[in-house]
């Protein structure tokens, strides 16, 4: 049993680090969250050259065919620059949404331009319930057509179709589609933009049925744990440095341990939601009978996580993690969107709940 | 990154678990519950039969009669030996703690003299450490080792001494140059119990038990030869052994918690809360969720540690990480036992009424020594801070 990375997992990772850095620092990071879409089409071509567009797609579909370990350290990376625009919705969301429901006829045509880089697409899930538990869906497609309206749909001003979770089934609209409406929710993270669509009478292409959705979903929850892996494990670096430069009564305030403590905390939360990601990734790629669970484990996890670091870094930093210029508050924002997307930490309690409080029987059998 | 067992871990576990099948004795239900003073003769017969089979210390190198076990066998012989309910070994300090250091920083002679009786748990191991004035600040410890010819005279206490009632030998820190920083003048010295000049009393816990001791020492004579590594190198040699501590066990720990929330999950269907089943009340679902998750993020830290531990070769400081999780989860866990029996969760062994033989009020006391015991979470905090963290000492 290892639970460290291969040297091919640690190569990817630090490439994925070294990029990002490379090409979306800081400045290029704010520069993008000043648009309108957070889109940059120099990026996303960029993205596209090294592969990541396809990174778990089949090879025949133009993907490179890694695995979902890998996808969860290209997101943490991915979290750790705060990457701003589709890559999330596009790859792997809408990617894993094509992976898992749609016919191959549908995958050479939707999923493969997604890896060549060609287009951007998105997945709709959530209506005005804001329930994340696709039983709660009311959108039902009628005669190829769609009216209703999804909420928080991310980066789907600049998608190029938009795949739509409906009651019977998984649609696809072009975004160019008759009776589509796109509006931008103003939501607290500037680097993922969320939209209200609208369909009215909208042809849809059916692609698949929701039997296989789940996998997609989970795969895109973990991906999202993740990259607030990334995120938290950035808040923490800064917020250490900041401990040891800041000085105040003649000493850094690092030296100080109600200081340290949060620090230490932080590093106990980033690393502990590190391990159930990781181990979320693997379950995932092994197709282990508890992959579901490690899912939720990992995204509940996270999502608190996520915010209590970003509190501990913003009150280590003092009156500068008030400020507009810090980017902690970026990564604060993005902890809280990421959050809420894919079910909070009260939601995935409840599903580990009914994984293992109710499955009295199916636990007494596996025995 | 593969979760799987490797072949050879396989095999591992497949010969332990065989070798249990056969040895594993059937009468432990009817000795667990006695004082330890009762059962002890029993945990050292099991440990001579655990190492019969060479089982008793996997982790020790072969020539000093153990396996040479990786850190996952490790942790497979540990949850192994917790899925079968086995008794505890009678020399667990020996085992885990002491020998290794011996084997690290002993002479030969040490090791020839000391190894095989811990194995065969003939000679039973404590550790005098702590002290009245010196707990997280284990480095200002004050126990005088004053040199007189090939001997050194040992005076002061030594307090929250596990196994100090029936020690044979003890591990101790002391001081052997009160001239220099603090960290610098200690040595760490392998003491008869049965020296003239010690005398062992029970300390009585917050849970009406005796499982720590004080010990005393006055004008007790040790021999030169029984200094363990360098003389005013025993910082190095306790930290050595400090860490064997917090690295090692969170490995056992798993099984133990795992069964506890599932019996908590059984109750919870059984207990009524607002006229229905706990179970099915949101709030109590919520949190035996939260801590069924936490106990399996124990496990996935636990396993990427070893994972780092192998290849650096030492445990290291982010054992910390483990320290403080086990032992904050563990008392979160027995807060929800509490929370889901109400009343009933005060109930002490030998009540009629008591549920689980009153196993949760014990168990809800006891949990507040587990972030004392082993280096406070705030010392664990401070060695993040500074040693994994890099920030400026804060003491």
């Amino acid at each position: 049993m290892e639970f460290g990375l291969t040297e091919s997992q640690e190569f990817l990772k630090d490439s994925a680090r070294k990029f990002f850095a490379g090409e979306c620092p800081s400045a290029e990071m704010r520069r993008l969250m000043e648009t309108d879409t957070a889109y940059d089409a120099a990026l996303w071509s960029k993205l596209t050259d090294q592969g990541y567009t396809g990174i778990i797609f089949a090879e025949s579909l133009g993907g490179v065919g890694l695995g979902k370990v890998e996808l969860m350290l290209l997101m943490e990376e991915a979290g750790r620059a705060l990457l701003p625009g589709p890559f999330f919705s596009t790859v792997v969301l809408a990617g894993s949404v094509l992976d898992a429901v749609a016919s191959s006829a549908h995958k050479n045509k939707y999923l493969a331009p997604i890896c060549r880089g060609e287009v951007r697409a998105t997945v709709s899930i959530v209506e005005s319930n804001a329930s994340w538990n696709p039983r709660d869906i009311r959108l039902n497609a009628a005669n190829g057509k769609l009216t209703g309206e999804k909420l928080f749909v991310p980066d789907a001003a600049v998608a190029d179709f938009i795949i739509v979770i409906a009651h019977n089934g998984v649609f696809v609209v072009d975004s160019k589609a008759r009776g589509l409406k796109i509006s931008p929710m103003r939501a607290m993270d500037l680097t993922r933009k969320l939209y209200a669509v609208e369909f009215n009478d909208t042809p849809a292409e059916e692609i698949g049925t929701t039997a296989n959705l789940a996998r997609a979903l989970d795969i895109a929850t973990a991906a999202l744990a993740a990259e607030l892996v990334g995120g938290m494990q950035r808040t923490l670096d800064i917020s250490v440095e900041y401990a040891k430069t800041r000085k105040q009564f003649g000493k850094p305030i690092g030296m100080f341990q109600a200081v340290q403590h949060q620090c230490a905390d932080m590093y106990l939360e980033t690393e502990s939601a590190r391990s159930a990601v990781y181990y979320a990734g693997w379950a995932l790629e092994e197709n282990s009978p508890d992959a579901s669970t490690a899912v939720s484990i990992a995204k509940m996890y996270a999502s608190d996580a996520g915010r209590t670091v970003g509190n501990r870094g913003i009150q280590i930093h003092g009156g500068m993690g008030f400020t507009w210029e810090n980017d902690i508050h970026l990564y604060y924002r993005r902890a809280k969107g990421s959050e809420t997307a894919f079910g909070d930490a009260t939601f995935h309690r409840e599903r580990i709940a009914s994984l293992v409080i109710d499955s009295e029987g199916v636990t007494a059998k596996s025995v | 990154m593969d979760l799987n067992l490797t072949k050879e871990e396989l095999t591992f576990r497949d010969e332990l678990r065989a070798w249990l099948a056969n040895n594993l004795p059937k009468d432990w239900n009817e000795w667990r519950e006695k004082p330890i003073e009762e059962s002890f003769p029993y945990l050292r017969a099991w440990q001579r039969k655990l190492q019969d089979g060479r089982w008793a210390a996997v982790s020790w190198p072969k020539e000093y009669g153990g396996r040479g076990a990786t850190l996952m066998e490790q942790a497979i012989f540990w949850e192994e030996m917790a899925r079968a309910e086995a008794p505890p070994m009678a020399n667990s300090l020996g085992l885990g703690l002491i020998g290794p250091t011996i084997i690290a920083y002993g002479t030969e002679a040490q090791k020839k003299r000391y190894i095989p009786k811990i194995l065969s748990a003939e000679e039973i191991w404590c550790q005098g450490f702590s002290e009245p004035n010196a707990g997280s600040d284990l480095a200002g410890l004050q126990m005088e080792a004053r040199l007189d010819g090939d001997h050194y005279v040992v005076n002061g206490q030594k307090v929250w001494t596990s196994y100090g009632w029936i020690g044979n030998w003890c591990e101790l820190v002391v001081r052997t140059d009160a001239g220099v920083a603090k960290h610098k003048g200690l040595s760490v010295l392998l003491v008869d119990m049965k020296s003239p000049g010690v005398e062992v009393r029970p300390l009585r816990q917050m849970t009406g038990e005796s499982e720590f001791n004080e010990i005393f020492f006055r004008d007790v004579r040790v021999p030169t030869e029984n200094v363990l590594g360098k003389v005013n190198d025993g910082w190095n040699v306790a930290v050595s052994t400090l860490m064997y501590e917090r690295g090692s066990y969170g490995a056992r720990l798993h099984l133990i918690f795992k069964r506890a929330i599932t019996r908590l999950i059984e109750l919870s269907r059984s207990v009524q809360r607002n006229g229905r089943p706990a179970a099915q009340d949101p709030l109590i679902r919520q949190k035996l969720a939260q801590c069924s998750a936490e106990i399996e993020i124990m496990r996935f830290n636990q396993m990427r540690a070893f994972s780092r531990i192998t290849a650096t070769g030492v445990p290291g400081p982010e054992g910390s990480i483990q320290k403080i999780f086990w032992s904050e989860l563990n008392q979160r866990l027995q807060q929800i036992a509490q929370e889901l029996l109400g009343p009933y969760g005060q109930l002490l062994g030998g009540d009629p009424h008591a549920v689980d033989k009153g196993i949760w009020s014990y168990a809800y006391l006891r949990t507040r020594g587990n972030t004392i015991e082993a280096g406070t979470s705030e010392v664990q905090r401070n060695i993040i801070g500074h040693f994994v963290l890099g920030l400026p000492r804060s003491y």
